[in-house]
């Protein structure tokens, strides 16, 4: 507890002392040539994952599990070679289990907590020996997935309007690209809204994947107000009868105050186009992502009410360990994960099957 | 020094080292290889222990992190010279070719930008705007090619048109993809790039070390960027890459705007991973503080018998400075002592601005020799800043005995000279 207020004292203090917070770099508007008002269409390139590796490439489950395979090594490896064989657990062996914890990612705070849960039942005799210790932790983890476990209901409104943020690169467009196609699948009516005019391409981007799964997209040209984007598309979503409307937006740092700024007027615009809109908002968080995505998610929760996860790039060796953190620290539940590049790559968040994986065998 | 204060400052930088991300394999050696440094060491008069292990381990990281190590382009072939960019998906590598290109144009290069990632939607695309935007010649290339034939005719094209470094975007890829790996290793052995980049977002946790590894072990890398440090993630991951693979980190990215690319500098990422970094800085501040404006000041008017009271109002302001720093200086360990002794010694706010106001009072020549400062001359001064005669009175008398205690310290050195400042605050204070 003492450790976040040291942390926020400091960033604010030196903040303070730097003047770090940098003057808004996109308030210079970008460079737009007449190419750019009126880009092509680029030739939709077939999903990454199919061209690449449809062949070799492993069952989900499989490559959820050795994709959390480092995980489990880090994490429960580590713990087994800790416990294994230790018919006593000490003080020491619980010492060791906080910095193993912690350097899997899961973060400082949510870190002690779980072990001051594992001492007290500790000091109840309920651990008796290793194997107890490792089922009590799996235990642990899994029941604050579970307490913010919450599925996300579409069918809940008749317009379901979702806002997809996040910091730079994490994968919004891509999330997006796969929940459209999901939609579509479902028998919904998707439109998309290209609210990212800052990055390079990044309309083209949204319109590659729109093309992929026959869903329009709402863009302006490159550098205009995303705004503007999201008016007209609210406007687009209701005049067409549509059932669910995303919003792709540019990535941002969190320390960013103007940017942040600049996604409270979007949300402002949704909400008064589209009365209780947005329904969800979805911050994406990168698997590989460290300690920092504890700032992310305190920063966009405070600025933009975030209501969902979505962890992406689960395909890799990332562990991914800090969505337990964050899951539990700001009461956000975890939605989708990402698990590849292809359009199909997405699957509900599911608690049981993300801890299973984590400490399988 | 013993154990003892060693193992709770160490304590401290572990967790500051995990915290920012830094792997914990490299805390844990770091942090032994520390303990071995630091035990047995001398405690220097000028600095506690702590603050003295604080500087071990900034110095002991700055030293991993390649500090005055070189860490520069290499261009050194015959041109074209080929770069390519790779590291895992939105890493930022295609920003980081535009940026990278941006800067070596404005060395008089003539930089060609190549876009070899075929996969994801509009990355060609991507490139191509930002070659627009920064006025940078972009290799014609389509998402049906074979990345490894469009690095290659690029290579041609760069010969034949004069080009002399060609930047290679790669798609981003996991480092377990064998797929999309052989792919890089093709390239690598087509083209032969003089750096082959592993771009790095600072935000990355404790995977980083794996990546970097697979990446360098399938393609022996040259150099490392580290993306996105303008927001507030530490960067541990560079310490970790660095650490492990011993690449150097060449570059960093402060921003999405093209020109927000900076050459990497070892102590300034340093102090930053540091949780303490922080702390660390504004210990640095403070001894600067001290150290270079006030010691070499003071000590320069006091071989000259100048120390007036002009100087001690100032030196007065910067006691109050450090004051507010008490409680951040406080959190070091070993620095809390100090700050403690520190405490008694400042004056506050209020007594700050009487002393000013009963120094402006006073004239230049009053203030530069205090002696001719008679009874009338007090009355006039305490009248003119509104307070008491006693309180002038007392003022310059501790400003007396402020300057006998700056003629012995001056006698111990710069080092003595800070060191006895804390106790020079509370022999100053006038109104105790
Ligand atoms: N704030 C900030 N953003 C950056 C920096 N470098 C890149 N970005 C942003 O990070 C995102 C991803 O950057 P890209 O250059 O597209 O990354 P990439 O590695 O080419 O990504 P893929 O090709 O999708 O694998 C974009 O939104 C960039 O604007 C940086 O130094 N600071
Ligand atoms: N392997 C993998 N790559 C992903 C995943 N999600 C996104 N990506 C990639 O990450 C990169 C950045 O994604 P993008 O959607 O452009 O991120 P944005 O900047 O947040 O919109 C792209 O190269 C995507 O293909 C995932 O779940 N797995
Ligand atoms: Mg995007
Ligand atoms: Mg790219």
């Amino acid at each position: 507890m003492e450790q976040k207020e040291t942390k926020g004292f400091f960033r604010g203090l030196l903040n303070k002392l730097t003047g770090v917070e940098a003057a808004d770099e996109r308030l210079t508007p970008v460079e737009t040539t007449s190419e750019t008002l009126t880009p092509e269409q680029p030739a939709p390139s077939p999903p990454p994952a199919a061209t690449s590796a449809t062949v070799e490439k492993p069952s989900f489950f499989e490559r959820l599990k050795s994709g959390l395979r480092k995980t489990k090594d880090g994490l429960v490896g580590r713990i087994d070679a800790l416990v294994l064989g230790k018919k006593e657990i000490d003080a020491d062996t619980l010492e060791e289990l906080e910095e193993i914890l912690i350097t899997s990612d899961i973060g400082v705070k949510t870190t002690v907590e779980l072990i001051r849960t594992l001492e007290q039942k500790m000091g109840r005799n309920e651990l008796k020996d290793g194997e107890a210790l490792r089922a009590a932790l799996k235990e642990e983890i899994l029941s604050r997935l579970i307490a913010q476990h919450r599925p996300l209901d579409i069918n809940s409104r008749k317009l379901f309007v979702m806002l997809v943020i996040g910091v730079n690169g994490v994968g919004k467009t891509t999330t997006i690209g796969k929940l459209a196609s999901r939609f579509t699948a479902d028998g919904k009516k998707v439109l998309l809204a290209a609210a990212d005019t800052f990055r390079a391409a990044a309309a083209e981007q949204l319109e590659a994947w729109g093309h992929r799964s026959g869903v329009d997209v709402i863009r302006h040209k490159e550098g205009a107000d995303p705004s503007a984007v999201v008016f007209d598309a609210c406007k687009a979503a209701v005049a067409r009868n549509v059932d669910i409307l995303i919003v792709d937006t540019a990535g941002r740092l969190h320390t960013k105050v103007n940017l942040m700024e600049e996604m409270k007027k979007i949300r402002r615009v949704i909400s008064r186009e589209i009365p209780e809109a947005p329904h969800e908002t979805l911050l994406v968080v990168d698997a590989a992502t460290g300690q920092n995505a504890l700032s992310q998610a305190r920063l966009f929760k405070e600025a933009a009410g975030v209501t969902g996860l979505a962890l992406t790039k689960l395909d890799g060796t990332a562990k991914g360990g800090i969505v337990v953190a964050v899951s539990h620290e700001f009461a956000l539940p975890v939605r989708y994960i990402g698990v590849g590049e292809s359009i199909d790559d997405l699957r509900d968040f599911d608690p049981q099957e993300f801890t299973d994986a984590l400490f399988q065998a | 020094m013993t154990e003892d204060n060693v193992k709770d400052a160490l304590r401290e930088v572990r967790l500051a080292l995990l915290e920012a991300d830094v792997n914990f394999k490299v805390v844990k050696d770091f942090i032994e290889n520390v303990r071995l440094k630091a035990v047995g060491t001398e405690v220097l008069t000028s600095l506690s222990p702590g603050q003295q292990i604080v500087r071990i381990v900034h110095d002991e990281l700055v030293a991993i992190m390649g500090g005055g190590e070189d860490n520069s382009l290499d261009l050194a072939a015959k041109p074209p010279v080929a770069i390519m960019m790779v590291g895992l998906q939105g890493a930022g590598k295609t920003t980081t070719c535009g940026k990278l290109g941006n800067l070596l144009k404005k060395q008089k290069r003539r930089p060609l930008l190549v876009p070899a990632d075929v996969y994801r939607p509009a990355a060609i695309e991507q490139l191509k705007t930002v070659g627009r935007q920064l006025g940078l010649e972009v290799f014609n290339s389509t998402a049906d090619q074979k990345p490894v034939d469009i690095c290659n005719s690029a290579l041609r094209f760069a010969e034949l048109n004069g080009y002399d470094v060609v930047i290679m975007d790669t798609a981003g890829r996991h480092q377990i993809d064998d797929f999309l790996m052989d792919e890089l290793a093709e390239i690598k052995n087509t083209v032969q790039p003089r750096e082959i980049l592993f771009v790095a977002d600072a935000m990355t946790g404790q995977e980083a070390v794996n990546v970097a590894g697979g990446f360098n072990d399938r393609l022996d890398i040259s150099g490392v960027v580290l993306t996105k440090l303008d927001g507030d993630a530490k960067g541990g991951a560079a310490l970790s890459i660095k650490a492990v693979i011993g690449k150097p980190v060449k570059f960093v990215g402060l921003g999405e705007k093209l020109d927000a690319l900076e050459v990497f500098h070892a102590d300034r990422l340093v102090s930053r991973i540091l949780g303490m970094g922080d702390v660390l800085t504004l210990v640095e501040k403070a001894q600067a503080v001290f150290d270079e404006k006030e010691t070499a000041l003071l000590q320069s008017k006091m071989k000259k018998n100048q120390f007036d009271l002009e100087d001690f109002l100032a030196q007065m302001q910067q006691i109050k400075k450090m004051g507010s720093m008490e409680s951040i200086m406080g959190m070091i360990p070993g620095m809390g002592k100090m700050m403690k002794q520190m405490k008694g010694a400042q004056p506050s706010e209020n007594e700050i601005k009487r002393i000013e106001a009963i120094i402006r009072s006073m004239t230049p020549g009053e203030r530069a020799n205090h002696s001719i400062i008679n009874g009338s001359r007090r009355l006039r001064i305490s009248k003119g800043s509104g307070t008491s005669v006693q309180e002038v009175n007392q003022l310059l008398k501790r400003f007396t005995e402020a300057q006998k205690m700056i003629k012995q310290l001056q006698k111990l050195g710069p080092k003595g000279l800070m060191k006895g400042l804390g106790g020079l605050g509370k022999g100053m204070m006038p109104f105790g």
